[in-house]
């Protein structure tokens, strides 16, 4: 297990390197700058503040310059500071992680409980009005933009029936996070639901599951003991991948329900030109993918001990 | 002559809600929930770092500054001071300060914080935005050089007098109310981490701030106007997305939200929401600005045959929803320069064909016109305008960039023509400025404007102390303008703020609608927020 662990964690350090490079350059030939884009709606910037700003920030180092500084910066831990907030993009960060992972978390609970319930059941009676009703609401789950359905769930629960706050954070409780929480999860669900579905049909149809049968193992206990187990491999790799990019797919229904996590962050400091926010907020979606990664391939080798690492 | 009736009816409307507001007692209590709706998080709370709009909403509350705008007389008004005198040739100011004036940690503020926080923002090892304001005071240029200390035109004469001198003949007012300017405490500040536990003047003090959903504010007891604020509590709520904040609004859970062209319609027609409605004229320009080094552009017949080829009447009407009043030249309505007698260019194709035939394009030219996505002053405006134009001979290539670059592209001038939003109040001269050949395209001659006559007029009004002259010389400017045509006169934007019932006391503030001077606010007993 130390050893997977081990290469894995091997693995991480050149794709993060492949990731800081990409954006730092990406941001760099990029249009428009933070000093430009202060001159908002013709609110114009003083010429001398902005070349003292320019100076200030950097932006007059030349590229190389920049990105060794940036390299350097980041191994000691330091993502730079906000061109906008003046502060520690590691602060500003810090406190929208939090409200960030509960969303994720909340999504991703919601995905697994419905989607994989529902492929599950749907795939035991195949043909059946659950199974056609449950991939028809998987395809249209799949298809559906987060922001419409977001919108259709404000309309719906808050100013129609009234059982729940429109947008915004509140004190962190329930009420607040179940909207936002259920328009970022609908995607997931979605595919869970399909690929658990197909996953337990294939297994239902081995050879090993027929054998179990027919020596005399009740339904039950073929589904618990034989299906459900083998059908969980493509099941935990869906819900891996799905559950690390939900922090980047988060930045829509972040910004829709005012929810205060890294995506809106990002969003912000994109439209502001704030680059070492955006490239921050970047990082530590990237960082959270393949930590998720990491774990769903550990979770491999305790689910099917079949599965082994050279 | 409808457009007169229009505005009539506007203005009406305006001055009726605050009659009716005017009529009751305010309450004392309650809690406003405002929106900050441009974008989806807060730079900074401390003032002197950001000239973000965003950001201001909340340092209206939280902060003073010397001067202060009066939406209901549409002009500036002493805040920190009780009174001024200013010297013969119109330098010296001589300012009595308030002796009432409390920071929230307690202390009073004396002439040393306004000395403190004016020099701190020529720091020129900083980029303080509020710079630009400040460097009217003579030797503050030479504190941002690094050249002096202190700044040599400010002279405190006691506790309460402040003495300033100025470089140039202008109303030091429009520098020294702008929010970047905002009066802060030392002892604060230096504590470090001030962005983070903002301290000033205002009638609120700050509580809490949830970075990306909220800042709350708490009413200051000992803030200097007696009996004000009335409300205990202001909450600033986050809310960038239009759609949401119209779903939050109509749910009640947000007291005032701002409204863009579609749901201004909407509001409108609806019976309940349509007497929630404040508008206002606000202090910027919509235009086409037209660059001179492309050669059409560089024939003032062509610049005038633009502005009669497009039915602009119907673009604001049907396009922008009537969410803008249509623009007669630069300076906007509020702006005491504005000629009332002035008519818009008169859509009219033939001149326009005639005028282009005069300037030697009978048939016309094509054009790259840069563009961004915006709604009101960007790409859907861009598309009306092409038939328009097209019916005339001329062909607009619409060439789309992200709102961010705009202004790189205008200091640039890497544009043919170009569509924008400018802020053009309140101080006209520092406004009609931006065409002054001696401005370079950094600061905001965009089109690289060069007319001697223009100059003289600006020259001459910047150096009279005669304030009815001045203003005549700005006029004179700014006719001179329309007749140049240096771009496409488009809208002054209309802001619209819906408002719950249960709110009183809101300002139509033209400089901007969400600033609001929140201690004349105040929330009855309606409202569900206990």
């Amino acid at each position: 297990m130390l050893l997977v662990l081990a290469r894995r964690l091997a693995n991480v350090v050149p794709t993060l390197l492949a990731v800081i490079a990409l954006i730092f350059l990406l941001f760099s030939v990029l249009p428009g700058s933070f000093i430009s884009g202060m001159s908002e709606e013709g609110r114009t910037i003083d010429p001398a503040v902005m070349e003292r700003m320019r100076k200030e920030m950097g932006l007059d180092d030349p590229l190389p310059t920049r990105f060794a500084k940036y390299v350097a910066h980041i191994a000691m831990g330091d993502l730079g500071t906000s061109f906008r907030t003046r502060e520690p993009v590691t602060k500003l960060i810090g406190v929208r992680v939090w409200p960030s992972l509960k969303l994720v978390f909340a999504a991703m609970t919601f995905a697994v409980c419905v989607g994989v319930t529902l492929g599950f059941f749907a795939a035991l009676k195949p043909g059946s009005l659950l199974d056609t009703a449950s991939m028809v609401g998987a395809i249209s789950g799949l298809s559906l933009s987060q922001f419409w359905f977001g919108l259709m769930l404000m309309y719906l629960f808050a100013l129609k029936l009234q059982w729940l706050p429109s947008f915004g954070y509140g004190d962190g409780g329930l009420s607040h996070i179940i909207l936002p929480a259920v328009a970022l999860g609908v995607g997931p669900m979605a595919l869970l639901a399909r690929t658990t579905r197909a996953a337990v049909l294939d297994v239902l149809n081995a050879d090993f599951v027929r054998t179990a049968r027919s020596k005399g193992m009740s339904e039950r206990r073929v589904v618990e003991w034989h299906v459900l187990r083998n059908a969980l491999v493509l099941v935990v790799t869906i819900v891996g991948l799905q559950f690390g990019s939900l922090m980047g797919q988060a930045v829509v229904v972040e910004k829709l329900f005012a929810w205060p996590g890294v995506g809106s962050l990002m969003v912000d400091s994109v439209f502001q030109r704030d680059v070492p926010a955006v490239q921050g907020c970047i990082l530590m979606i990237v960082l959270f993918f393949l930590a998720i990664n990491t774990l769903v391939d550990i979770a491999y080798v305790v689910i099917d001990p079949r599965i082994r690492y050279r | 002559m409808r457009k007169l009736v229009w505005l009539a009816a506007a203005a009406l409307a305006v001055l009726g809600a605050g009659a009716a507001s005017a009529q009751q007692t305010p309450r004392k209590g309650g809690t406003i929930r405002m929106t900050a709706p441009y974008a989806a998080s807060f730079g900074s709370l401390d003032a002197h770092t950001t000239p973000r709009a965003q950001d201001e909403i909340v340092g209206k509350s939280l902060n003073r500054t010397l001067y202060n705008w009066d939406s209901a007389a549409n002009k500036l008004v002493l805040e920190l001071a009780t009174s001024v005198t200013a010297s013969a040739d119109g330098l010296v100011y001589t300012y009595k300060l308030r002796d009432d004036a409390y920071f929230h940690n307690g202390r009073k503020m004396t002439a040393d914080d306004i000395i403190w926080s004016w020099t701190r923002i020529m720091d020129g090892s900083k980029g303080y935005p509020g710079a630009r304001y400040i460097r009217l005071i003579k030797g503050a240029i030479a504190v941002e050089k690094g050249e002096a200390k202190e700044i040599s035109g400010l002279k405190k004469i006691d506790d309460f007098t402040l003495e300033v001198t100025i470089t140039d003949i202008t109303d030091p007012g429009y520098y020294f109310f702008d929010g970047t300017t905002a009066i802060l405490p030392k002892e604060e500040v230096e504590k470090g981490n001030f962005a983070n536990n903002p301290v000033g003047l205002g009638p609120f003090k700050f509580k809490e701030h949830i970075p990306g959903s909220r800042v709350v504010l708490e009413r200051f007891d000992k803030f200097y106007k007696p009996g004000k604020p009335y409300m205990d509590r202001i909450i600033v709520v986050l809310m960038a997305e239009a759609a949401a904040r119209d779903v939050a609004f109509r749910n009640k859970e947000i007291d005032t939200s701002i409204l863009g062209p579609a749901q201004y319609v909407a509001y409108r027609a609806d019976p309940q929401l349509s007497k929630g409605i404040l508008e206002v004229a606000e202090m910027f320009t919509r235009s086409m600005r037209m660059n001179p080094a492309f050669k059409p552009f560089s024939d003032k017949r062509v610049r005038q045959a633009i502005n009669h080829a497009i039915d602009t009447d119907l673009i604001v009407k049907r396009l922008v929803k009537d969410k803008a009043y249509r623009a007669t030249s630069w300076l906007p309505l509020s702006s005491p320069s504005f000629d009332k007698t002035i008519k818009p260019y008169a859509y009219d194709p033939e001149k326009a064909k005639k005028l282009l035939a005069e300037a030697g394009y009978p048939n016309g030219f094509e054009f790259e016109f840069t563009t961004s996505q915006n709604e009101s002053w960007g790409l859907p405006i861009v598309e009306a305008m092409i038939p328009y134009l097209d019916k005339v001979g001329i062909k607009a290539k619409p060439k789309l960039i992200e709102v961010t670059v705009l202004t790189d592209t205008l200091i640039k001038g890497e544009f043919q023509a170009i569509i924008s939003s400018s802020l053009t109040g309140p101080d006209s001269l520092a406004q009609l400025k931006c065409f002054h050949s001696k401005t370079p395209r950094t600061a905001c001659n965009y089109v690289a404007f060069n007319n001697p006559a223009f100059d003289k007029l600006l020259d001459d009004a910047g150096q009279t102390t005669d304030n009815a002259k001045r203003i005549d010389l700005l006029r004179q400017a700014n006719n001179l303008l329309y007749d140049e045509a240096p771009v496409w006169f488009f809208n002054y934007n209309k802001a619209v703020l819906a408002y719950q019932p249960w709110i009183h006391g809101l300002q139509a503030n033209p400089t901007e609608i969400t600033h609001q001077y929140a201690e004349d606010i105040w929330v009855d007993d309606k409202s569900p927020v206990k």
